[in-house]
């Protein structure tokens, strides 16, 4: 008997929750803020539904409500690819060691 | 037009991609590479659609149109946005995501052709369920993220909403919300799909109301955790890899940053999320309101004391992002070091209204990061040091949390102030903490009083010295 391709998803699912577990768990504290920051980027990666929806049907019905809910979609999986990746960049930027000097 | 099977390879790659992306904050120097993984996983997982969907004659042009509105916003907001309010930032971050959640599952559920799931009206049975939670986790992310937002911003007052009947109301929903499910199951009428939506949108704004201001590190990291599970949820629907593994990520990343967040607290993650601290259980600080005396100073006392430590350790809290002071204290850091006065400072994890909150306004204060510690790590050195310059922070240090079992903020871990030979405890009044009670520390002999604005004071001290 063949196996639900779900049963694999759901795999990749699990795994990938004890990946999160055990990395999530290394990252220094004071970094707590910029990790809320890039997960926060990270999950937009939604965006490839939401383009999937914008670019379904053909040009005749390209404003069917469908299409449109995700354009929104799209519009806001943007706002936070990029305000996350860069607000993260910043704030990674403001992390100085010590200066050897002195 | 590249095959599924291609597809999925490069989805994959983008997931473990963003795997690396949090594996590179284990430390400041890795971090910077981590979040550029981050970025070429986002571009490969954004081409790779695209190319899938090979679609380019429609709507292609609005596709790339929004991108750009939505990256254009992004980017000014990221750029312009001060670091003291990061975590209205994310709040207002999460929000999106649920709400990018919820209409992604909209679009799905109205033309399931696009996405493979079956025709309108006769959706998969596997792919309805995925799609129903997906949205209502969502949904409830997205209403919840907007109230902690407006909390945030002092829009909303911060102090919890609490009425009768709450917590049965939101029972009620939540279990609406599973029998709803399984209606649009049976059904697959849109009628029980919008009700489900805007139940959910109901819960996630009920939910987050009763829940005060200084539960904020533990509501938005629950939240982030909520939008992954979001994510997750649509990953499954739409059958991708790089969205299920994100989603999987984040979901529990949030997660452990709200556990992080309870224990630092002493709160277990119902008590915090049924809400109202400090309301239910105010019993025992209203007896011991006698009139106590207290030791106030001026800048120059403080200033006298500091020139004369050798170590000074700098305990800051959310006063000290309020009054914006992180710039004034490294410049008074900066006289103290110049005098051969050994400075560090004491974090707690709850210090603030986000994990890290602290952390981040010292780094953009330019304070070496290998000066800051976190709770365990300096504990034992208040009692070698000279003199605890407290900022900001209050209910982190009381030593109540350790002596008085009926204080409800017994058992939490608290950093061990009194123990240096002088305290210096910067405040604009008396008045208790967030908790809603009485600090012991602001009594003790060695402690001396500054009542003042925290940026002004700071300011004054470093002329002093």
């Amino acid at each position: 008997m063949e196996i639900d391709p779900i049963i694999f998803r759901l795999s990749i699912f699990i795994l990938s929750i004890f990946v999160g577990y055990y990395v999530v768990w290394s990252v220094t504290p004071s970094l707590h803020t910029p990790l809320m920051s890039v997960t926060n980027a990270i999950s937009s990666v939604i965006i490839v539904g939401a383009i999937i929806a914008g670019l379904s049907g053909n040009s005749g019905s390209i404003f069917n409500t469908s299409n449109i809910f995700g354009f929104l979609a799209i519009a806001l999986a943007a706002i936070n690819i990029f305000g996350g990746f860069l607000v993260t960049q910043r704030m990674l930027a403001m992390y100085k060691k010590k200066k050897k000097d002195k | 037009m590249i095959s599924a099977n291609l597809s999925a390879i490069f989805y994959l790659v983008s997931g473990v991609l963003f795997i690396l992306a949090l594996r590179g904050l284990s430390s400041p120097e890795t971090s910077r590479q981590g979040n550029l993984f981050g970025i070429l996983g986002m571009i490969i997982a954004i081409t790779v659609t695209f190319l899938s969907v090979g679609n380019f004659s429609s709507g292609f042009i609005y596709v790339l149109l929004f991108i750009l509105v939505g990256g254009s916003i992004g980017a000014f907001i990221a750029y312009r946005i001060p670091m003291t309010a990061m975590p209205e930032l994310v709040a207002g971050f999460h929000s999106l995501v649920g709400l990018a959640a919820v209409f992604v599952a909209i679009s799905a559920f109205m033309n399931p052709e696009a996405f493979n799931l079956g025709t309108q009206g006769n959706i998969k049975l596997g792919s309805l369920i995925e799609m129903s939670i997906g949205a209502a986790v969502g949904a409830i992310t997205f209403s919840g993220s907007v109230i902690a937002f407006l909390k945030l911003q002092g829009i909303m007052s911060g102090s919890p909403i609490i009425f009768k009947g709450q917590h049965p109301l939101n029972a009620i929903i939540l279990v609406s919300i599973i029998i709803l499910t399984y209606f649009l199951c049976s059904t697959q009428s849109s009628n029980f799909f919008w009700i489900l939506l805007a139940a959910s949108f109901l819960i996630g704004f009920l939910l987050i109301i009763p829940i005060g201001g200084a539960d904020m590190p533990v509501v938005i990291s629950m939240l982030n955790s909520y939008s992954g599970w979001a994510a997750a949820g649509i990953g499954f629907t739409l059958e991708n890899t790089a969205l299920i593994i994100t989603g999987a990520l984040v979901g529990s990343s949030g997660a452990i940053l709200s556990y992080i967040m309870c224990k630092g607290m002493n709160r277990s993650f119902f008590n915090v999320i049924l809400g109202g601290f400090g309301v239910t259980d105010d019993t025992s600080n209203t007896s011991s309101k006698e009139q106590r005396p207290v030791k106030s100073g001026n800048a120059d006392d403080a200033a006298f004391l500091m020139k004369n430590a050798s170590s000074v350790i700098i305990v800051p809290g959310y006063g000290m992002a309020v009054a914006q002071a992180q710039h004034a204290l490294r410049e008074m850091v900066d006289t103290l070091k110049k005098n051969d006065i050994k400075v560090s400072y004491a974090i707690h994890p709850v210090a603030g209204r986000m994990p890290g909150h602290m952390n981040v306004l010292l780094a953009e204060a330019n304070v070496p990061y290998d000066e800051v510690f976190e709770l365990e790590e300096i504990n034992n050195d208040f009692a070698n040091a000279d003199v605890a310059f407290v900022i900001g922070a209050n209910d982190v240090t009381n030593p109540v949390a350790k002596t008085d079992p009926q204080s409800p903020i017994y058992g939490m871990p608290v950093l061990d102030v009194e123990k240096c030979k002088s305290v210096l405890f910067v405040k604009r009044s008396l008045s208790p903490g967030y908790a809603g009670i009485d600090n012991d520390l602001f009594y003790k002999e060695n402690t001396l009083m500054l009542f003042a604005d925290a940026k002004k004071m700071t300011e004054e001290i470093t002329k002093n010295l």
